[in-house]
């Protein structure tokens, strides 16, 4: 690290990123560790034989003979310690073992279905972000005028509504009334492939309510803390000196109370997640949602543990990334110390 | 122990692959038929695999395979890949199939007797996840003396063996060299059935095309889209908007259909039966009189007016009224009769306290009915129980649990339980009420024992003469009626709704398990529709 680089305040703020992400790398090794090995003890625990939830219901008619030997052929009635050492041992040679509730390799469930979950949740954050940071600022900017005290109103209503009841509410308004979008799936029944232009107009009412469902904290946070700020010193010197208003709202105020709202993204990621299973559920999406739930009901931990693998994962790195946002937008963070 | 096949992906950098395999579409099918006449159908049952040796479509209709022998609208055996329906030799032991000529499946190769052998050996190899192979425990080899002739020998005598037979073939090749549970196979099934497969994306739909060179003649519409939608509201919803042609949907939300509008509701008989299961072991339900009593308390009108919606009829045996095998004297009052239950009550010395509840010898009459607590139905029809007994002075105590409670407790708390299979009366009643079965898991739970129930079930396996089962049958339903081991109660209807376009529909009897399978469109091929 040199004092001579030509954007040596850039450059200062992350100094030390290296070193952050290094100590979080040895801190999710454990994290991680201790989630699969929490995963296990809880299958262990669980009363659900998962012979009788892969028979489903031909469990009712098939010999106690006929599910034993299926649990020995998975091997889950061996001690946990050689479960989890074997499942171990696969994982470090890339291979996250087989579903049993899905009847295919973990991979490629992951494969077929994550895709569709990010790209939900994907295009869900980006359009609550938007239009939290949008309409939220507006609110402050008017604090107690009508579109303040609408927003907020509409806000602690879309709070104590459930997600899967907007779902329904949207079909049954812009799908089954308006005929506007379709009800559901992902593409046209009928369709041969997965045409971009069509997924997205599968995907805009599923995003659309997803993005509702979870907008209210967003706003009402940005709202606070515009408002907040507004009354800042530097906000009011700003306004002093005769910048225009909308120069200090977005230039002054917006940038003060855009820091904690990083660390409410990153926390509210996991909540997110939650949400698109509900929202895949309602629109007949095929993304991981439904394929968790059903692993959790048939006790298929390989399948249960790369889905709290990878949400761990992503949890982790987003916590990251803000901290390391946070570090680049406000100058007093700094990472080496 | 499981050795799966190794993917060569780290794990660590899971984030990695989430990201790269971002939006892989399936790819796009080749020369599948899209619009215009293809049928499009719902339902909420999606299959986990779809190859027959992991339990798709064992009882045939699965419209990608096809078995040895199929069913008609009225559920009698008919040839499919057999040219006839095959020969039983004298012992009933020797069952002896010929293959219909000229048979492909879908890649093009032509259908052997060895796959037919694969296919059954498949199902009774141990190492295969089939659970399958309990319904074939009495297959002891099957052989293919050759290419046209399959021979099947048991190990003893099963009578209606033929009826097992309706399992797909699948193609031998297919799996050279490969592990079944895990062969790609599974998810790009290859039949030769009516439909071939194009893709399934799961969770979403399973599109079929017209095999153009079926045996039984190139289906009437060019193909099928089997759209998965797991909740009931939501398939409602989509049915209304006009993506579907047909759907399953529970009675309550199929009634808003009923009349102008374009559509109509097709109510489906069963085999499928809901019952009070009544353990011997219990101190109260073990009384013949109580268990009698509570067979006349229960308004089993009342439960297929409120509880399903209409959809349902009563039932008093495990035999449905559409089998060729039920006994005509097994009949009831469809609504309660109280008068006779407290008489038989009062028969037996059983007699009201002062808060109601019948007592005798200082016991009281009271009993747990336990139900699986994620099953409405069931749940309902508990409560239902309930009240019906409380009204002769029987206190039942619900309770909601899951199976994994349920299970220990079967000897001696009454239970919720549904069966049923129109096939042949063997399937699930020789397990479900024999003597050398009692207290096993499912089956016969309550140990119920009776020497003539096990020797007319025995006979009706043993015979291979039609007349003589019927009379083994009617003898075993007269016994369990005389003996109430379970409280039968009602059994259900499959509601479908259907838009009037939809040409060709031919609802039979089902049996509890209809998804892409068996469901209304089992003969989906022959379906068109007017525009």
């Amino acid at each position: 690290m040199t004092t001579k680089a030509p954007t040596p305040v850039r450059r200062r703020r992350l100094a030390g990123a290296g070193v952050v992400i290094r100590r979080r790398l040895l801190v999710a090794v454990p994290v991680l560790a201790a989630t699969s090995m929490g995963m296990f003890a809880l299958g262990a625990a669980s009363p659900i034989d998962p012979a009788q939830q892969y028979a489903g219901a031909a469990a009712f008619t098939t010999t106690e003979e006929n599910l034993a030997q299926l649990r020995a052929n998975w091997g889950v009635d061996d001690p946990l310690p050689v479960q989890y050492a074997r499942w171990v041992g696969n994982l470090l040679r890339g291979d996250l073992g087989w579903s049993t509730s899905r009847h295919e390799p973990v991979t490629s469930v992951l494969a077929a279905r994550a895709g569709w979950t990010l790209l939900l949740v994907g295009a869900a954050l980006a359009l609550v972000l938007v239009a939290s940071v949008l309409l939220g600022t507006l609110a402050a900017y008017r604090r107690g005028g009508w579109f303040d005290r609408a927003l907020r109103a509409t806000a602690y209503a879309v709070q104590s509504m459930p997600v899967f009841w907007i779902g329904l509410a949207a079909i049954a308004l812009f799908a089954l009334t308006l005929g506007w979008l379709p009800a559901g799936g992902l593409t046209d029944l009928t369709a041969t492939g997965t045409a971009p232009a069509d997924v997205a107009r599968h995907l805009v009412l599923p995003v659309t309510v997803l993005a509702i469902s979870q907008a209210p904290w967003f706003v009402l946070f940005v709202r606070d803390a515009v408002a907040e700020s507004l009354r800042d010193d530097h906000v009011l010197a700003a306004r002093a000196r005769g910048l225009p208003g909308r120069t200090v709202l977005f230039g002054h105020a917006l940038r003060t109370a855009l820091l904690p709202f990083l660390t409410l993204v990153g926390t509210h990621l996991p909540e997110l997640v939650g949400g698109a299973v509900l929202v895949e559920t309602v629109f007949s999406l095929p993304g991981l949602g439904a394929v968790t739930v059903q692993a959790a009901l048939g006790a298929d931990f390989p399948l249960l543990a790369a889905t709290t693998l990878a949400t761990t994962v992503v949890v982790l790195t987003a916590n990251l990334a803000t901290d390391l946002g946070y570090a680049a937008a406000d100058p007093r963070v700094r990472l080496d110390d | 122990m499981v050795k799966p096949r190794s993917v060569r992906v780290s794990a660590v950098v899971g984030v990695a692959l989430l990201a790269a395999v971002g939006c892989s579409s399936p790819v796009p099918s080749a020369g599948g038929t899209s619009g215009g006449g293809t049928v499009v159908v719902a339902t909420a049952g999606e299959p986990d695999t779809l190859n027959p040796v992991l339990n798709f479509g064992p009882d045939g209709a699965s419209l990608i395979f096809d078995g040895l022998v199929a069913r008609d609208a009225r559920n009698a055996l008919t040839p499919a890949l057999a040219r006839e329906l095959p020969q039983v030799s004298a012992d009933g032991r020797t069952v002896t199939a010929k293959l219909r000529e000229g048979v492909l499946f879908h890649d093009g190769s032509p259908l052997t007797a060895q796959d037919v052998v694969f296919t059954y050996q498949a199902v009774l190899d141990p190492k295969v996840d089939s659970t399958l192979r309990s319904d074939l425990d009495m297959l002891a080899s099957v052989a293919a003396p050759d290419p046209a002739t399959v021979v099947f020998t048991l190990k003893h005598p099963y009578a209606p063996f033929l009826q097992r037979l309706a399992l797909g073939v699948v193609p031998a090749k297919a799996f050279a060299g490969q592990d079944v549970n895990k062969a790609e196979f599974n998810r790009r099934p290859i039949g030769t059935g009516p439909y071939r497969m194009t893709s399934w994306t799961p969770g979403d739909r399973l599109v079929l095309a017209a095999n153009d060179r079926y045996w039984g003649g190139r289906p009437a519409n060019p193909g099928v889209v089997v759209a998965f939608v797991a909740d009931d509201n939501v398939r409602a919803q989509r049915m209304r908007a006009g993506e579907f042609d047909a759907a399953e949907l529970p009675p309550k939300l199929a009634v808003g259909f009923d009349g102008p509008g374009g559509h109509r509701v097709q109510r489906v008989p069963t085999a499928d039966y809901r019952g009070v299961m009544l353990p011997m072991g219990n101190p109260v339900l073990g009384d013949l009189a109580v268990r009698r009593a509570l067979h006349a308390a229960v308004d089993r009108q009342a439960m297929v007016t409120g509880v399903l919606g209409g959809a349902g009829e009563p039932a008093f045996g495990p035999v449905p009224p559409s089998s060729e095998f039920a006994e005509a004297s097994i009949t009831g009052r469809p609504a309660a009769d109280p008068a006779a239950a407290t008489a038989i009550l009062d028969a037996a010395g059983w007699t009201p306290g002062p808060d109601g509840i019948r007592a005798r010898a200082g016991r009281k009459a009271a009993f747990t009915l336990m139900y699986p607590a994620t099953d409405s139905l069931r749940k309902e029809l508990a409560l239902a129980v309930t009240a019906d007994a409380r009204k002769i002075g029987i206190a039942v105590n619900p309770q909601g649990l899951t199976w994994d409670a349920i299970t220990p407790r079967m000897k001696t708390d009454a239970l919720i339980m549904g069966y049923g299979t129109p096939y042949d009366p063997d399937f699930v009643s020789f397990k479900l009420f024999g003597s050398a079965f009692a207290g096993q898991g499912f089956f016969n739970p309550g140990s119920y024992r009776s020497a003539t129930v096990d020797a007319a079930l025995q006979a009706g396996r043993d015979n291979a003469d039609p007349a003589a089962r019927r009379a083994a049958y009617a003898t075993f339903q007269r016994q369990l009626a005389a003996d109430v081991p379970w409280v039968f109660l009602t059994y259900l209807q499959h509601t479908y709704v259907v838009r009037d376009t939809v040409v060709g529909v031919t609802p039979r009897v089902e049996p509890h398990e209809h998804d892409v399978a068996n469901s209304l469109w089992w003969n989906v091929h022959t379906w068109t529709k007017t525009s």
